[in-house]
């Protein structure tokens, strides 16, 4: 592996956007959370959803400065380092890159301050609409950053003149083929990610004794989210991946370590794929479970990698990424199921106890949305090289020009703040749990009420 | 120009959407980049209260950066191109030093006690880290680019001034919104900064002919030096009236302390309508013009009805809230 400009501005831009994508994960379904603690609190008036909403508020706006400020580093990413990229294909992911700026940052960003230190400020209800509108804000973002990277996966709707991307319907470019399968498949990550994240730190608090009464009510919001979604999950990721078969079949082959072209193509639970002998040592596997699975019949055909000739991505990244985020995937579902039956066992008391095993797997599961968000990442990019858009454009086409010592440097330096943020950011997360407010301050009122008239 | 096509025009309007949301940027952010580069000079209680000063405001602040680039990116790809990769190393300081500031927000208040100080320090660093590699940004674009000694010189003139005007625009949103004894400080923080900040102002403007000869041709030639006298007047007059109001604690008890803020800002607008007199209609100067750089037409149009519909919306929102938190700074607390 050679380290030039192309290979580390790769890298350079994995790592910034990992490092972005954790916390969008979090805040995108965290502030739909929120928003339900608000609204329990106005129709119950019991304090304890007080508490749950002034905790998770303080995560929430710890993660959201985490996620903007990576974000405007996204927003130079494309610039400094895929030059190309946008010369070429400027035309389409220009205005979805600006719709989202228009109808989703500001409206994020702008009433983020009402949500976060309006109250008292401004009447119960025009804070809840805020909250609402900082919900819709995120999910928005959601919406078109992944309609811009579907299209880099299954572009449509275009015509190419002189090199260039023309887009001819509109329509067709958003709503693009893999899109509404990746989108609905990342707002359910992202409800996982909350929910695990939430239900994790309340475990922590149960375990350590620093409870609040928030943590009950938030746990048990947590856990039967996760119950439910988990379930949504696997159905939305079969279809995403028949859609992947349609439309990047190498993709699919390397996912599932399949070797040359078959019909009734056995599953590989696991095993380590070997490129040079275009065969996976040591492999485990159900006999016609991936035709059964991705063409829903036992005999259906699957094409190998090795029918791609070079067009195919690095099998093994994708492979293992791909059982690492069915993995988590598998967990999360037993361990939210059975939470939820233990819970829903004492739905009656105000009061939650679960076994201390249970708590500590909960503990060991807070970050797990993490790691099946960015190995499903890494299966869906990585899946795709060598292109950037899909077929057409070859990463190397739009690489940067800038002197490769630059792109080195600068690599190191956001690796080491990356690196200090992230420890940062668990240890305050930890710290916040074990020493939380017990009563959550009661709101100033009256003194600046109505001073905007609202 | 009124002969212009609508397929001439867009490409204006684009530009004249990515100059103010910079414009605005610059002003927005100014302020609270400013604020954390005085933080050093308050006592603990007091850099509380300037951050709440800011707290509610910084995150929609900078939003105005990313629409700015954004337009750069969605309607001039190949100016977007050109100007980060020229600019690549300054970007990643700015971005750091935004990315220390925009967390230190928060880690300083969450964190254990013990690191608040440290927190603190980051939220120093990175606000000065942020504004002088803007400012340095800027010195490199007006030059072109031009890596020579005198280019070199430029930038780094523009990267101490920057930051001091930013700390006046600072010093002048304290002094609206903090009272008692923070507030005479901001008054003399702001006198403090005005002379130095006044002369490198006054030697940038000097110093541009210099490294950018065509400037010199559109500002001094027969009629227009006429038209243009208003433009250094009023800056003058700004800054006399920051003068006045920063010498005499009077005015400011009285308050009148918010003529700080306007005629900075007043300054910053000025200064920005010049510079942008200067270098229309190029937007790589000397390489490329805006009609050289834009996308085609058919999607400028897609956007154009975007900025068009949400662009008033954004402006309504963003009074709106600053409004929510008209007046003096108080404790913010997320109940
Ligand atoms: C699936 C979700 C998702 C994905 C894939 C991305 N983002 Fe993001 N982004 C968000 C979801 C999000 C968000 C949830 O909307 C954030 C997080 C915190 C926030 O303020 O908004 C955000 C913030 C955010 C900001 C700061 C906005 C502000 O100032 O408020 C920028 C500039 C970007 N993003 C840009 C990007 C770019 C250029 C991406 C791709 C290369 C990208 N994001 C991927
Ligand atoms: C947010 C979650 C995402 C993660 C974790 C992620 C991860 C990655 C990784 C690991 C690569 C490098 C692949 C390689 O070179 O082997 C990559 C490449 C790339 N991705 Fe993503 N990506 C994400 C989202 C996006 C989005 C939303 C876009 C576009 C809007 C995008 C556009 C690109 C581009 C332009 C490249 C560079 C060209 C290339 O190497 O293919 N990515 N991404
Ligand atoms: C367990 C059942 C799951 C299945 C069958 C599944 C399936 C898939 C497939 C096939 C892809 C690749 C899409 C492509 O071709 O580009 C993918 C991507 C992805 N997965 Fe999963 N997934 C599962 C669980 C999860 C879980 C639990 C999470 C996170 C909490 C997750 C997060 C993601 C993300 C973020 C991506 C990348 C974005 C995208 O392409 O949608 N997945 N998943």
């Amino acid at each position: 592996m050679d380290l030039d400009a192309l290979m580390l501005s790769r890298i350079q831009f994995a790592a910034n956007i990992s490092f972005h994508i954790l916390f969008p994960t979090i805040t995108i379904a965290l502030c739909w959370f929120l928003l339900f603690f608000r609204i329990r609190l106005v129709r119950t008036r019991d304090p304890a959803w007080e508490e749950a909403y002034y905790f998770w508020t303080k995560v929430f706006a710890l993660t959201f400065a985490l996620g903007v400020v990576s974000g405007i580093v996204m927003s130079f990413q494309f610039g400094t380092n895929w030059p190309g990229f946008m010369e070429k294909t400027g035309n389409i992911s220009g205005p979805l890159l600006g719709y989202e700026v228009l109808t989703a940052f500001f409206l994020e960003a702008s009433f983020l301050g009402i949500m976060l230190f309006g109250r008292g400020r401004v009447s119960e209800r025009v804070h809840l609409t805020a909250t609402f509108l900082v919900a819709l804000g995120t999910t928005l973002s959601a919406f078109w950053i992944l309609s811009l990277n579907s299209w880099m996966q299954t572009p449509a709707g275009y015509e190419i003149v002189d090199g260039q991307f023309i887009p001819t319907d509109w329509f067709a470019v958003v709503f693009n083929p893999s899109f509404p399968y990746r989108f609905a498949h990342k707002l359910l990550a992202s409800a996982l990610t909350a929910s695990f994240l939430i239900a994790g730190l309340c475990a922590w608090q149960l375990l350590k004794g620093t409870t609040t009464n928030g943590t009950h009510k938030a746990m048990r919001a947590a856990v039967a989210t996760a119950a439910v979604v988990m379930p949504l999950q696997f159905i939305a990721g079969d279809l995403h991946g028949l859609n992947t078969l349609e439309h990047q079949p190498a993709k699919v082959a390397a996912m599932e370590g399949v070797w040359e072209t078959e019909r009734g193509a056995p599953l590989t639970l696991f095993g380590f794929p070997d490129e040079d002998a275009a065969t996976t040592h040591f492999a485990i596997k159900i006999p016609k479970m991936a035709s059964l699975i991705l063409t829903h019949d036992m005999d259906g055909e699957i094409a190998g990698i090795r029918s791609f000739g070079d067009g195919h991505p690095p099998v093994a990244p994708v492979f293992y990424a791909f059982r690492i985020m069915v993995g988590v995937g598998s967990l999360m579902l037993l361990v939210s199921a059975f939470t939820a039956y233990r819970l829903w066992r004492q739905r009656r008391e105000k009061r939650i106890t679960l076994p201390r095993p249970l708590l500590w797997v909960l503990s060991a599961m807070t970050f797990s949305g993490w790691l099946a968000t960015l190995s499903g990442w890494y299966v869906t990019e990585i899946g795709r090289q060598p292109f950037v858009v899909y077929g057409l454009v070859r990463a190397g086409e739009v690489a940067t020009t800038v002197p490769p010592p630059f792109i080195g440097l600068t690599l190191v330096a956001y690796l080491l703040v990356y690196g200090l943020l992230l420890v940062t950011y668990v240890g305050v997360l930890k710290y916040m749990a074990e020493n939380p407010v017990k009563h959550a301050p009661v709101p100033v009122t009256s003194a600046g009420l109505g001073k905007a008239g609202v | 120009m009124l002969g212009m096509t609508w397929a001439q025009w867009l490409p204006l309007i684009f530009l004249a959407v990515m100059g103010l949301a910079l414009l605005t940027y610059v002003i927005l952010d100014g302020y609270d980049l400013g604020v954390g580069l005085l933080l050093p000079l308050a006592d603990d209680s007091e850099k509380d209260t300037m951050i709440n000063s800011i707290g509610p405001f910084w995150d929609a602040n900078e939003t105005w950066l990313v629409l700015g680039v954004g337009v750069l990116l969605v309607a001039f790809p190949m100016a977007h191109g050109l100007v980060l990769q020229a600019l690549y190393l300054p970007v990643a300081a700015m971005l750091i030093g935004l990315i220390l500031r925009g967390v230190a927000f928060d880690f300083r208040v969450k964190a254990p006690l013990q690191y608040k100080a440290f927190w603190n320090r980051a939220f120093f660093a990175g606000s000065l880290l942020a504004s002088s590699a803007q400012g340095w940004m800027l010195g490199s674009y007006i030059t072109g680019f031009d890596k020579g000694p005198l280019g070199l010189a430029f930038s780094l003139g523009i990267a101490v001034t920057l930051p001091a005007a930013y700390t006046l625009l600072g010093a002048g949103w304290l002094i609206m919104k903090t009272e008692g004894a923070l507030q005479s400080k901001a008054v003399s923080w702001a006198h403090r900064v005005l002379w130095p900040m006044g002369i490198a102002l006054v030697a940038i403007s000097g110093a541009t002919p210099l490294v950018h000869p065509t400037v010199v041709s559109k500002w001094f030639a027969m009629p227009q030096v006429f038209a243009l006298m208003p433009v250094p007047l009023t800056c003058a007059l700004a800054f006399f009236a920051v003068r006045w109001v920063v010498t005499h604690p009077d005015l400011v008890r009285a308050g009148h302390g918010w003529v700080v803020f306007a005629a900075t800002v007043l300054i910053f607008v000025l200064a920005f309508f010049g510079l942008a007199y200067s270098i229309f209609p190029d937007i790589v100067i000397g390489r490329m013009t805006v009609w050289q750089a834009a996308i085609s037409t058919a999607s400028l149009n897609v956007v154009f009805v975007g900025v068009a519909v949400t662009l008033p919306v954004i402006i309504v929102y963003t009074v709106f809230m600053y409004r929510v938190f008209w007046g003096k700074a108080r404790a913010l607390t997320y109940g």
